[in-house]
């Protein structure tokens, strides 16, 4: 069975039929040509296929594109500015080495924006010693690891991965303040 | 031999900066293509279907549900799959016959217009089989075990220097320990992947052969098309293979695979239309090789003040039925210390199991988790501390050959790490509580032969105004090639590196050899300079634009005279939790002697990668297989356990200041592997160093833990 969709994807307006099971994962690369998400394991097992689905942070191998239809979705080749220059969080993965073959990357970029949102936002994770939104918790290194533990890397780069997340949320500390 | 002949050392300017990747804005973005990402018009998706069966035959298929599928081009089996002209490599050698040689192994594939159809329809695909009892389990007392003709890649089974046996029944001292290791995966994060497109040869001319496109995820271009050439019975000029940006390898994707061969298939049968197939992830796990379980007896003898005497390393390992490969993993043990008496074997035994392959330092890798952890309870045995145990040791000369080493500085990596990590703080082994966490350290060396390969070639071509292009069919599986090549480039041309484009991962370019063996910027960098040596002896220092060379590897007999290894020393602090057996592992420091490093930024990531990995083989990895049915069950990443980010903490690498001339030169020696070497080992000695518990079978999960 097809349906036609219409999403939102890095900006630009997309319609499409797709057959019903086709994940969001699928529709984006197959579809779309969107290939910024990867498939690294299709069963939501290791963050590879993360994106930005209306602001939040998603594994779209798990979304099934007809239930998002009319909605945004921002993947890591969306996150760069109109003039072309890199998310900090781009800028921080290339300076801090924060990737080796770079497969596992624009999920960890989707998925590490999307953290540093819910972290703003006062929502707890299991590394939160103190559960009160209005406690504010800094960003601490445990918190990163324990946030971003949805993403494999293979490669082995979480040191780097931690530290370029570290420099990023430190800055957007900075900003608000 | 004059000294003429030994290439001249490059003089550093780009290289030794910590450049970051070319590739980095790409990968940052997603936007640089892996194999799959190509944009080709009216592409087919084929999906594998594979055994149900360990061993026996296929006597029936049914395609006739699968065929009735809206959206279904053809179902392949051995029935109606295209012929191959070679199959005399039998993992290669898919849907030409009914025989089943393991569970998993490919027996068929479903072409249709979607993913989503392909997939479906796969599943729809019956066999009726013959079975015959199969055999998966390695046991100690393994029936049928053989001694290899060699271990992988040409070293002997066995050595034997003095009489190991009766030094041993002379030792003051002695270990007699048997280590087991499990079965591991690669588990790289981009799956195998192969997009083929056969475009028949022209109608009008019938000498015209078929043309064969191949966007592969693969560590050497021209290993795939040089392997799969004759399978398909193609010359190999026909073939062309690509593959600029690779998702991780790890060994796994070191040479062609069987699912190659399927997209090679099901290519021809389409005529033109691109056939593009990704393993799933669970399909990795029989058919894109793993490291074979390892049992491992390690026995050393020892004077009082700790000079070995005697050192034996007995391997038992499994290959499969349908091809050999075999581990070399006592190999290491053959250089690392010395000792008059020395013995090392393999064994195999060949099981109805999935073909064993590279996974990241075959044969290093378990070896010296084995060995590096005898050492350790030898030191305790004589109650002498383990890196003084490793110094007492250390060799003047490569213990086999006798040859000089290169460079050879263990003692230097290992003093160097003490000092950084805190070795002095080590108490005996249960002795620091905090709370309820027992805390301890662990040291463990670690080494990686220096590889360099002949054959890989490099053409340099002069764009005009000092701007040059350099071609080599290279590799880039995450290792920094594109980057690494153009600061070698820059330095042989006398330019800035942004003045060198590269390109690489195409067999439209120059010969590569693999990205294996941590041999590659070895091999590829030494045939580079001498390009640049060609170029300049044709062209001088101002060429025209349009002023082209190309050369291949240059002779280095040095190589041949000495011993070329590189060493390090791992350290590791390991909390275990008295309570529940939980292990974390909050730092860990690996000192690296390595040659001259090209990009310290890179090669930084590439340690602490290898250390990530040893530590993840550690404490988590298993492949868990049931021998009533022949297949690992937990053949996905929620069930094979590889780290997260939660799982890892402070890991630093750190090298000594050094260059190697005999190496390459360059001065450096390869880097991918060694951060591997040995640091299991030194997680394992840190959990003994805070529990008192010596656990010899990994993965050191908590029942390990308390079961005493
Ligand atoms: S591909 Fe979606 S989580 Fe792995
Ligand atoms: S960079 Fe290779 S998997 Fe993360």
């Amino acid at each position: 069975m097809d349906a036609h969709v219409t999403l939102r994807v890095d900006g630009e307006e997309r319609s499409l039929t797709v057959d019903t099971r086709t994940s969001l994962l699928d529709a984006l690369r197959d579809r779309l040509g969107v290939t910024s998400p990867k498939k690294g394991c299709d069963h939501g097992q290791c963050g590879s296929c993360t994106v930005l689905l209306d602001g939040r942070r998603v594994v779209s191998c798990l979304a099934l594109t007809v239930s998002h239809d009319g909605a945004e979705v921002t993947t890591a080749a969306g996150l760069p500015g109109p003039d072309g220059r890199l998310h900090p969080l781009q800028q921080a993965f290339w300076d801090h080495d924060a990737f080796q073959c770079g497969y596992c990357t624009p999920g960890q970029i989707c998925s590490a924006a999307g953290m540093l949102e819910e972290a703003d936002a006062g929502r707890p994770s299991h590394a939160t010693a103190d559960l009160d939104p209005a406690a504010r918790t800094p960003l601490t290194d445990d918190e990163i690891r324990e946030r971003m533990s949805g993403n494999i890397c293979r490669c082995g780069a979480y040191v780097n991965i931690v530290a370029a997340i570290r420099e990023v949320g430190d800055v957007s500390e900075v900003t608000e303040r | 031999m004059t000294e003429t002949e030994q290439p001249p050392p490059l003089a550093a300017h780009a290289v030794g900066v910590p450049t970051r990747r070319l590739d980095g804005p790409a990968k940052v973005s997603g936007t640089a293509p892996y194999a799959w990402e190509h944009r080709l018009p009216e592409p087919v998706y084929v999906h594998a279907v594979q055994a149900g069966i360990a061993r026996g035959r296929i006597v029936r298929v049914d395609t006739a549900a699968a065929e009735a599928v809206d959206g279904v081009l053809t179902v392949l089996s051995h029935r109606t799959a295209p012929r191959l002209a070679d199959t005399s490599d039998h993992e290669l050698a898919i849907l030409q016959g009914p025989e089943v040689g393991f569970r998993g192994q490919i027996v068929g594939a479903v072409l249709a217009e979607t993913p989503e159809a392909a997939r479906y329809a796969a599943s729809l695909v019956r066999f009726a089989y013959e079975e015959e009892p199969h055999h998966t389990e390695l046991r100690d007392d393994s029936p049928d075990t053989y001694t290899p003709a060699k271990v992988n890649p040409s070293f002997p089974s066995d050595t034997e220097q003095g009489d190991p046996e009766a030094a041993l029944k002379e030792a003051a001292c002695t270990i007699d320990a048997t280590y087991r290791t499990p079965m591991q995966f690669n588990n790289p994060m981009e799956p195998h992947t192969t997009v083929a497109i056969w475009e028949e040869g022209d109608p009008e001319d019938p000498s015209a052969s078929p043309l064969l496109t191949l966007y592969d995820s693969t560590q050497g271009s021209h290993t795939v098309r040089t392997t799969l050439a004759p399978v398909l019975g193609l010359g190999a000029e026909r073939v062309r293979v690509i593959s600029p940006h690779v998702g991780g390898g790890f060994g796994s994707k070191g040479m062609p695979h069987a699912h190659d061969v399927l997209a090679c298939l099901a290519a021809k049968v389409l005529r033109g239309r691109p056939a593009k197939l990704a393993l799933t992830r669970q399909q990795l796990f029989s058919l894109a090789g793993h490291r074979t379980p390892t049992v491992q007896r390690v026995r050393l003898g020892a004077e009082p003040g700790g000079q070995l005497t005697a050192i034996s390393h007995e391997v038992l390992e499994h290959t499969s039925r349908v091809k050999e490969f075999a581990e070399q993993s006592a190999v290491a043990t053959r250089m690392m210390y010395a000792s008059p008496n020395r013995r090392t074997s393999h064994r195999l035994a060949a099981l109805d199991v999935p073909v064993p392959s590279w996974m990241r330092a075959p044969g290093e890798t378990p070896g010296m988790y084995a060995a590096e952890v005898a050492m350790d309870e030898l030191a305790e045995a004589l109650g002498l501390d383990p890196i003084e145990l490793r110094k007492r040791n250390d060799p003047t000369q490569e213990p086999e050959t006798g040859k000089p080493w290169s460079s050879r500085h263990l003692v230097e990596c290992l003093t160097t790490g003490a000092r950084r990590f805190g070795w002095d703080q080590r108490t005996a082994p249960g002795a620091r509580r905090e709370g309820e966490w027992l805390v301890g350290l662990g040291v463990a060396s670690s080494t990686y032969p220096g590889y360099a390969m002949p054959g890989s070639e490099v053409e340099i071509v002069h764009r005009g105004s000092s701007r040059y292009t350099v071609r080599i069919g290279a590799a880039d599986l995450g290792t920094g090639t594109w980057t690494v090549l153009s600061q070698i480039a820059a330095d042989g041309l006398g330019v800035a590196a942004e003045d060198v484009r590269m390109e690489i991962g195409d067999t439209a370019y120059p010969m590569a050899t693999v990205a294996g063996g941590s041999s590659g910027v070895s091999s590829w960098g030494s045939s580079l300079l001498n390009a640049v040596r060609a170029f300049r002896d044709q062209y001088g220092d101002e060429p025209e634009a349009g002023a082209r060379v190309r050369a291949g590897y240059p002779e280095n007999p040095a190589r041949e005279r000495y011993a070329v290894h590189s060493f390090g020393a791992h350290f590791a602090e390991a909390r275990v939790n008295a309570v529940t057996g939980e292990v974390r592992v909050p730092r860990m420091l690996g000192v690296f002697s390595a040659g001259r490093i090209i990009n310290p930024l890179l090669a930084r990531s590439q340690f602490i990668g290898g250390m990530t990995m040893g530590l993840s083989m550690a404490l988590h990895e298993e492949g868990v297989f049931d021998h009533t049915t022949g297949h690992v069950v937990n053949q996905d990443l929620a069930d094979y356990h590889v780290p997260v980010c939660a799982d890892i903490g402070d890991i630093e690498a750190a090298w000594l200041d050094e260059e190697d001339f005999v190496s390459n030169p360059m001065g450096s020696r390869g880097i991918g592997e060694i951060g591997i070497v040995g640091s299991p080992s030194a997680v394992v000695n840190a959990v003994y160093n805070a529990t008192g518990i010596r656990v010899r079978e990994l993965p050191l999960t908590p029942d390990k833990l308390l079961g005493e």
